[in-house]
């Protein structure tokens, strides 16, 4: 079966910053991959790596069998995208932002018009399709750019962060969908900081100083370094893996790990 | 290459415009800001010197001494309207400006004329604007001459000496091109020029830079959608703008100022569409460099200033040092103001004016090249 997902060995440098160190891993269809880890850990530059938007400086990836090196347009045409900022025009209808992707994905007249209302029925925008973007709780808009990236029937979903600072409610809905989404086939990659979503992943990767330190089901995770949930593995991973970082004091003189 | 996808171009384009339109400040922008200026401008940048209020002070009261003070109001320069009796009042009216020279007549005026002597008359010149100095200076100066030549020769008939009243040499000038020398003809021209660079290297460079702030680019760089078709979909819509205000400067230009062009309107319709290739490519410029809308205004607005110095919009460019000159050559709006001067006054056509086109082409082909490069490393 070929894989969805194949990193082997990826570096990225920024100047004598090194961001992301060998990171190898491998991701069959229609499987969901959460990635973990602190903030500035390298979670977003590998994600553009395989985007295709950011070039390597070392290693090599294909994304649904594309290398990322030399065919990033072709990766472009079949992923979906949604980042941690919202990515919808404010000043645009809900409306207005579908028609705008779906161009963008070079959908056109009738096959077009199915895909928006495939989509809006799905998530369920039906009435708001209308409404200015601007107007729209913070819920909406995470679905709304949910909606835009996945017209184009998109083989991978590339999720960066896509639940902060939403409601549980509108949480819940989102996970829901993405695995209806995974169930049909859809390959999902997301980075997240919140335990309870990275639970119910297929593959947990915790990413920390630009390595991937660990790999495996959330189930293999907790069962090797013998934790009871995926919080205290979390706290165990950063204090293990860097004791001499300053951030680290703060948890332990909070007198947990 | 990868093709060109007209589907995504259209896209943008459609996006560009429902942005424009939805977005009232740049709207307003667009229309409101090239009249504004037109009006704000066109009636500032005034260096006609005409009517300006006068003070006299008349010791000699007789019919010659009045029928001077006709003459000088009779060359439009000057309004000899206030009348005063010695040297301090004089002294008032210049020291407080409310007026701007100051004419002695002396009480023997009238008795040196009548009786073939040499008449004295002093006039005083508020020279801290040199311009009207300077305008008032030659007025009164050719008023004199002319006085004295016709004086001269009333003598020479009356003492039977000569017959006619021929002058030796007499100099004829005729002004070309702007008869009147009003300055409102070699100012609104130059405005078309100046507002369609400020305005819209503003506006294109706010629809790129607003892109990086809300931060969608950061969500498009993950599309397939290609930095050309990105570029001409955002920069389309402007160039539309940009005729909107072309059409509304020239609109009121003619029909409001009453500055109406000489020479072919087309060609000048043509030609500007060159200029604002180069102005959009500036946006652009700015747009690369800029980090916010607020940096990308200030930026439009550090040009404004050797827009207007250097280009020679006000200053003849011949008169400046080299350098400045040189710097002045590197301004697009330099070679746009020839051609649009040359239209709107001369009415000549590309065989005199090739050379700034040629220029001007070499620019937007140049700017477009090095923006369209940055735009596509942010892209990346």
């Amino acid at each position: 079966m070929k894989l969805a997902i194949d990193c082997q060995g990826l570096v990225k440098r920024f100047g004598t910053y090194t961001a992301v160190q060998a990171v190898t891993f491998q991701i069959p269809p229609g499987k969901i991959m959460g990635f973990v880890g602190p903030n500035g850990a390298g979670k977003t530059t590998i994600i553009r790596m395989l985007c295709g938007v950011s070039v390597p400086t070392e290693g090599q990836a294909t994304v649904l069998g594309f290398d990322v090196l030399t065919e990033p347009e072709e990766i472009k045409q079949r992923i979906g995208y949604m980042s941690q900022k919202f990515s919808l025009y404010d000043d645009l209808s809900v409306k207005e932002n579908l028609d705008f992707y779906a161009g963008v994905y070079s959908l056109r007249g009738k096959y077009a018009r199915s895909a928006k209302t495939q989509v809006i029925e799905r998530i369920g925008l039906g009435e708001r399709t209308s409404q200015m973007v601007s107007s729209l709780s913070g819920g909406w808009k995470q679905r709304v750019a949910l909606a835009c990236a996945l017209l184009h029937n998109p083989q991978l979903l590339i999720l960066d962060e896509p639940t902060a600072g939403v409601d549980p409610v509108s949480r819940r809905v989102f996970w829901d969908l993405i695995h209806q989404l995974a169930k049909e086939g859809v390959t999902v990659l997301v980075s997240t900081h919140y335990m309870d979503e990275a639970e119910t992943c297929d593959f947990l990767g915790f990413v920390f100083h630009g390595q991937l330190i660990a790999f495996g089901s959330p189930q293999e995770m907790k069962k090797r370094e013998a934790k009871d949930n995926l919080d205290d593995l979390f706290i165990y991973f950063v204090e293990h893996e860097a004791s001499d970082d300053p951030r680290n004091l703060i948890i332990k003189k909070g007198g947990r790990g | 290459m990868r093709r060109f996808s007209w589907v995504r171009f259209v896209a943008v384009l459609k996006k560009e415009f429902l942005h424009i339109f939805r977005d009232r400040a740049s709207l307003i922008m667009a229309i409101a800001m090239p009249i504004g200026m037109l009006l704000l401008f066109g009636y500032a940048v005034n260096t006609d010197v005409e009517h300006l209020s006068t003070v006299v002070w008349d010791q000699s009261q007789t019919a010659d001494s009045r029928d001077f003070i006709t003459s000088l109001r009779n060359t439009q320069y000057l309004d000899p309207d206030n009348f005063v009796q010695g040297y301090k009042e004089i002294e008032g009216y210049l020291d407080s400006g409310k007026a701007r020279a100051a004419v002695i007549i002396p009480p023997d005026f009238g008795k040196s004329i009548q009786g073939q002597k040499q008449a004295n008359v002093q006039v005083l010149i508020d020279g801290s604007d040199p311009t009207v100095a300077r305008a008032v200076k030659s007025a009164v100066q050719t008023l004199g001459l002319d006085k004295s030549l016709q004086l001269q020769s009333q003598r020479l008939v009356a003492m039977g000496t000569a017959s006619g009243t021929n002058m030796a040499l007499n100099i004829e000038t005729r002004v070309w091109y702007n008869p009147d020398m009003k300055s409102k003809n070699f100012n609104i021209p130059a405005l078309i020029g100046l507002i369609l660079q400020n305005v819209i290297a503003m506006l294109t460079s706010f629809s790129i830079v607003r892109e990086k702030e809300r931060g969608t680019m950061e969500q498009l760089v993950v599309t397939p959608i290609r930095s050309l078709e990105l570029l001409m979909g955002k920069l389309l819509p402007y160039v539309f703008i940009g005729f909107v205000s072309l059409s509304l400067i020239l609109a009121v230009g003619i029909f409001w100022f009453g500055v109406v062009p000489l020479g072919s309107v087309s060609l000048l319709v043509f030609l500007a569409t060159i200029f604002l290739v180069n102005v959009l490519a500036i946006g652009l410029l700015i747009s690369s460099v800029a980090k916010s809308q607020l940096q990308a205004m200030q930026m439009t607005f550090i040009l404004i200033l050797p827009s207007i110095l250097l280009s020679g919009y006000i200053f003849p460019r011949e008169t400046m040092p080299k350098l400045l000159q040189l710097i002045g050559g590197l301004l697009p709006l330099t070679y746009f103001l020839d051609i649009v001067r040359g239209i709107f006054l001369k009415g000549v056509g590309l065989q005199y004016l090739w050379q700034d086109t040629l220029a001007l082409c070499a620019f937007a082909f140049i700017f477009l090249a090095v923006s369209a490069k940055k735009f596509k490393k942010t892209l990346d």
